[in-house]
């Protein structure tokens, strides 16, 4: 390893100590201040040029197109800053609401059995790739390809093609939904999804599991020298990720009742976007829930506000795949900056 | 104070068959700082890896504290008091200096929470007590790589290890971080700690060893007390050995022969003020230790990499070269020292492999004629002696002699008339070596020049009409075949910045 000598690097030789500003822009991390602004000036421009816009309606509209997405966002993110990736999310969601559906509807068992079941499955998923990623050393993305095509054919095979309903709010067993909606409109999962995020932000950076986590991400090498199983964490990284694109099936079939076999495609990129642009970086080692959420909530802010201002769908997918790219190419200089 | 706490006796360590240590041995005592010297690869490293526990040892002991201690990884050594501080920083750079510090030895609330509070004020403390002025909330990777050093020897020595390796610690320190370094380890040595020090740097063992143990070539050499014994001494030690290939008596260079390149004054990176001459028919070789800076200078002039300032002249004419393009358009060929990552496209043939740099020499219009590509391939690979079923043999099948004879015919192809060889014969049996020195010779004859960068001393003074040595990204000595030694290299070869030839 080379080392430039000569090099005149920017922090100053003196004392390390700084400011307290710096020190607060620091901690909660750059990117994640200029999503949280970017999110309020996209939510401020719609409401500026749509009056229909400016409802408590669509704001549920935007809390209802963020469940599902939001859950299967935070569980990645883990995957991500190990440096990996996890594209069976989607198809693992539908999968899993498949499974807890069907052995609600056809077998009768009692809808709390259900859910609980399907987010062992969710689980299940999880250390399969935890396995073939951590222990046989198959790379990320192929491994997960892999487990989305699978999950995605079980859907089929074990609903025989057919689609899942499940009980709706006045049904004995709708119980479930109060978890995202309440009985008076009120969207009770916001307040999950926040809940849980912050929860995870906890175990993310106040646990051992957290910590590790982001050590290997950041070198796993260095990690494991230092006595680290890095193995094991890594692998509870893709646990997590397959056990929240569970619970993520249960917000979907709560919020759109159906549940299709086949689907689930392109879930996974749309939480994985949320990801980036909330600043987690693929490169590993960094990464954020709470930014993860805001990028979740601006994708979603995006989708429900375009047709106020008389802007089709595509769009909004359009509009998406730029912001993506700007922040991935900022991520990316970031890290070249770095090294 | 002065017992010994560790033995090394015997140790041996083969890796794939190739034996990288053979009889290696250590004596450790407390309170002592003990210098491990040797050339590159004499098996310092692999040594110091075996210790502690990153490598299993093949053959021979251990001894800690006067009983046999086997480590199955680096966890069971640390916890046993045996640390290392290695050269290539091992951190996490996205982690803050504290948690680096404590990485693994978290300090807990309430058993699952993380306090960085308290690693922090941990932190703090270590800080004071070894004089560094690091905030232990800052990022590992916005730190200067000399204070990241300082973070891994604090961490180093805060998990209250009994033995200390330091693997080459101040390469990348200031004068005034060394000085700190050294008040840190004489304090250790005053606690009793047993410190392994390695370093090709004189001048510092002077300063801060008590005894020197040299390896060669992966066995043990010999051990002597710092202050009583000579640089010249210990160089001695580290490449006195029976050299079977008799070195070049003369240089087979005319002297009246034209200077076909010019280096004048090149900067890049942390190559210096670099200059000099390689003349018609000659095979310059390029010495000095690993990290001194040759594969920079090849690369600059090679325009792999940027150069700072500096000229080049080929053929008395000055030259712009930025890129390899206007390398080779030159005429210039460079192969590198790592053939499978930067000379070959290992999945791809023979054939395609040696007309990589000439795909345009023979075409159709816009398509490749490969018929024509197949027959220039397999002239040279008779020409070359290279042993291939057959041209559309994939690369990777072939063993390091022949694949490393598929990289010179690619050049040869291109017809360069200035080669850079980069470690030519490194990973390659003794048979197949000699066929590339002759080659070389043969090259040289037909009026080629070489520059060829080596790190083992009997390639240099075999195959060599003038050595140049470098040290620390500077030139510091020229030598030619006839005053050549291999301890007036290795005396080049360790000269520092402030010190005179």
């Amino acid at each position: 390893m080379e080392k430039n000598l000569e090099c005149a690097s920017t922090p100053a030789e003196g004392s390390t100590r700084k400011s307290g500003c710096k020190k607060l822009i620091q901690s909660i991390g750059m990117q994640k201040i200029i999503v949280f602004m970017a999110l309020i000036a996209i939510y401020v421009f719609f409401s500026v040029f749509s009056e229909a816009f400016r409802s408590t309606d669509t704001l549920v509209s935007i809390f209802d197109a963020s469940y599902y997405i939001g859950f299967m966002a935070i569980g990645v993110t883990f995957v991500i800053i190990t440096g990996g990736i996890d594209l069976s999310i989607g198809t693992v969601t539908i999968c899993t609401a498949l499974i807890g559906g069907m052995l609600h509807n056809t077998y009768g068992l009692p809808i709390g059995l259900c859910l609980g079941i399907s987010i062992l499955c969710g689980l299940f998923f999880g250390l399969c790739n935890g396995v073939m990623v951590s222990i046989l050393k198959l790379p990320s993305f192929i491994a997960t390809l892999g487990t989305m095509m699978v999950t995605r054919g079980l859907g089929s095979i074990i609903t025989k093609t057919q689609s899942i309903t499940y009980p709706l709010a006045m049904d004995a067993d709708g119980w479930y939904r109060s978890f995202f909606r309440s009985p008076d409109n009120f969207p009770t999962g916001i307040v999950l999804l926040l809940a849980l995020a912050v929860v995870m932000a906890i175990v993310l950076n106040k646990t051992r599991p957290g910590r590790y986590i982001l050590s290997l991400g950041s070198n796993s090498e260095a990690t494991r020298l230092s006595g680290v199983n890095v193995v094991k964490w890594e692998m509870l990284a893709y646990i997590i990720s397959g056990g929240f694109a569970a619970l993520a099936g249960i917000a979907y079939a709560a919020t759109y009742s159906t549940v299709m076999p086949g689907t689930g495609n392109g879930f996974e990129l749309d939480a994985i976007a949320g990801v980036v642009i909330g600043g987690t970086s693929l490169a590993g080692g960094v990464g954020s829930v709470v930014g993860t959420l805001l990028g979740v909530f601006i994708m979603s802010t995006l989708k429900v506000g375009l047709p106020f201002i008389d802007l089709q769908p595509h769009y909004q997918l359009f509009i998406t795949g730029l912001v993506l790219i700007t922040a991935v190419y900022a991520d990316v200089r970031n890290s070249r900056r770095k090294n | 104070m002065d017992q010994v706490i560790l033995q090394m006796k015997g140790i041996c360590k083969a890796f794939a068959g190739v034996p990288a240590l053979c009889n290696a041995s250590l004596e450790l005592k407390s309170g002592e700082v003990h210098a491990l010297l040797g050339e590159n690869g004499a098996g310092k490293s692999t040594l110091m890896k075996i210790l502690t526990g990153i490598y299993h040892r093949d053959g021979g002991t251990i001894l800690f504290d006067g009983q046999e201690v086997v480590f199955d990884n680096p966890r069971q050594a640390q916890e046993a008091g045996i640390v290392i501080v290695h050269q290539e920083l091992n951190m996490m750079h996205h982690l803050t200096v504290a948690q680096n510090l404590f990485i693994g030895r978290e300090v807990m609330k309430y058993g699952i929470f993380t306090d960085d509070g308290a690693i922090n004020r941990r932190a703090r403390e270590l800080f004071q007590l070894l004089n560094i002025d690091i905030d232990p909330t800052e990022i590992m990777g916005h730190l200067t790589v000399g204070r990241q050093q300082m973070v891994e020897i604090a961490k180093a020595i805060s998990t209250r290890a009994r033995v200390i390796v330091f693997d080459e610690p101040t390469a990348a320190l200031t004068d005034a971080e060394t000085t700190e370094l050294f008040k840190i380890i004489r304090d250790l040595k005053s606690k009793g700690m047993g410190i392994v020090y390695i370093s090709h740097r004189m001048d510092e063992l002077a300063q801060i060893t008590d005894r020197v143990t040299v390896m060669r070539d992966g066995e043990y050499v010999g051990t002597l007390v710092t202050a009583e014994s000579s640089k010249a001494e210990i160089i001695k030690m580290m490449v006195g050995r029976t050299v079977f290939e008799a070195p070049k008596e003369k240089s087979n260079v005319p002297p009246q022969a034209p200077v076909v390149l010019s280096v004048r004054n090149l900067c890049a990176g942390f190559v210096r003020d670099v200059s000099f001459d390689l003349h018609k028919g000659e095979i310059l070789g390029f010495a000095g230790l690993m990290g001194a800076g040759r594969t920079e200078v090849a690369r600059a002039l090679f325009g792999a990499d940027p150069q700072e300032s500096g000229e080049i002249l080929i053929q008395g004419e000055k030259v712009q070269i930025r890129t390899p393009q206007d390398a080779v358009q030159h005429g210039i060929g460079y192969l590198s020292e790592d053939r499978k990552r930067y000379g070959l496209v290992v999945e791809k043939t023979v054939q395609e492999n040696s007309l990589l740099a000439a795909m345009e020499k023979h075409l159709r219009g816009i398509f490749i004629d490969t018929p024509r590509n197949r027959d220039e391939a397999k002239q040279y690979v008779d020409r070359l002696r290279i042993k291939t079923p057959s041209v559309e043999q994939r690369v990777v099948t072939l063993s390091g002699g022949n694949q490393q004879k598929v990289v010179i015919a690619k050049w040869l192809i291109r017809d360069c008339d200035i080669l850079i060889f980069d470690e030519p014969t490194r990973g390659i049996d003794v048979g197949a070596k000699s066929e590339i020195y002759a080659l070389m010779n043969e090259l040289v004859a037909k009026g080629k020049s070489i520059i060829m960068i080596s790190s083992e001393l009997p390639e240099i003074l075999r195959m060599s009409d003038r050595v140049i040595i470098m040290s620390e990204g500077r030139r510091t000595g020229e030598l030619s075949i006839e005053e050549a030694s291999q301890e007036k290299i290795m005396h080049y070869a360790t000269l520092r910045e402030n010190e005179t030839a």
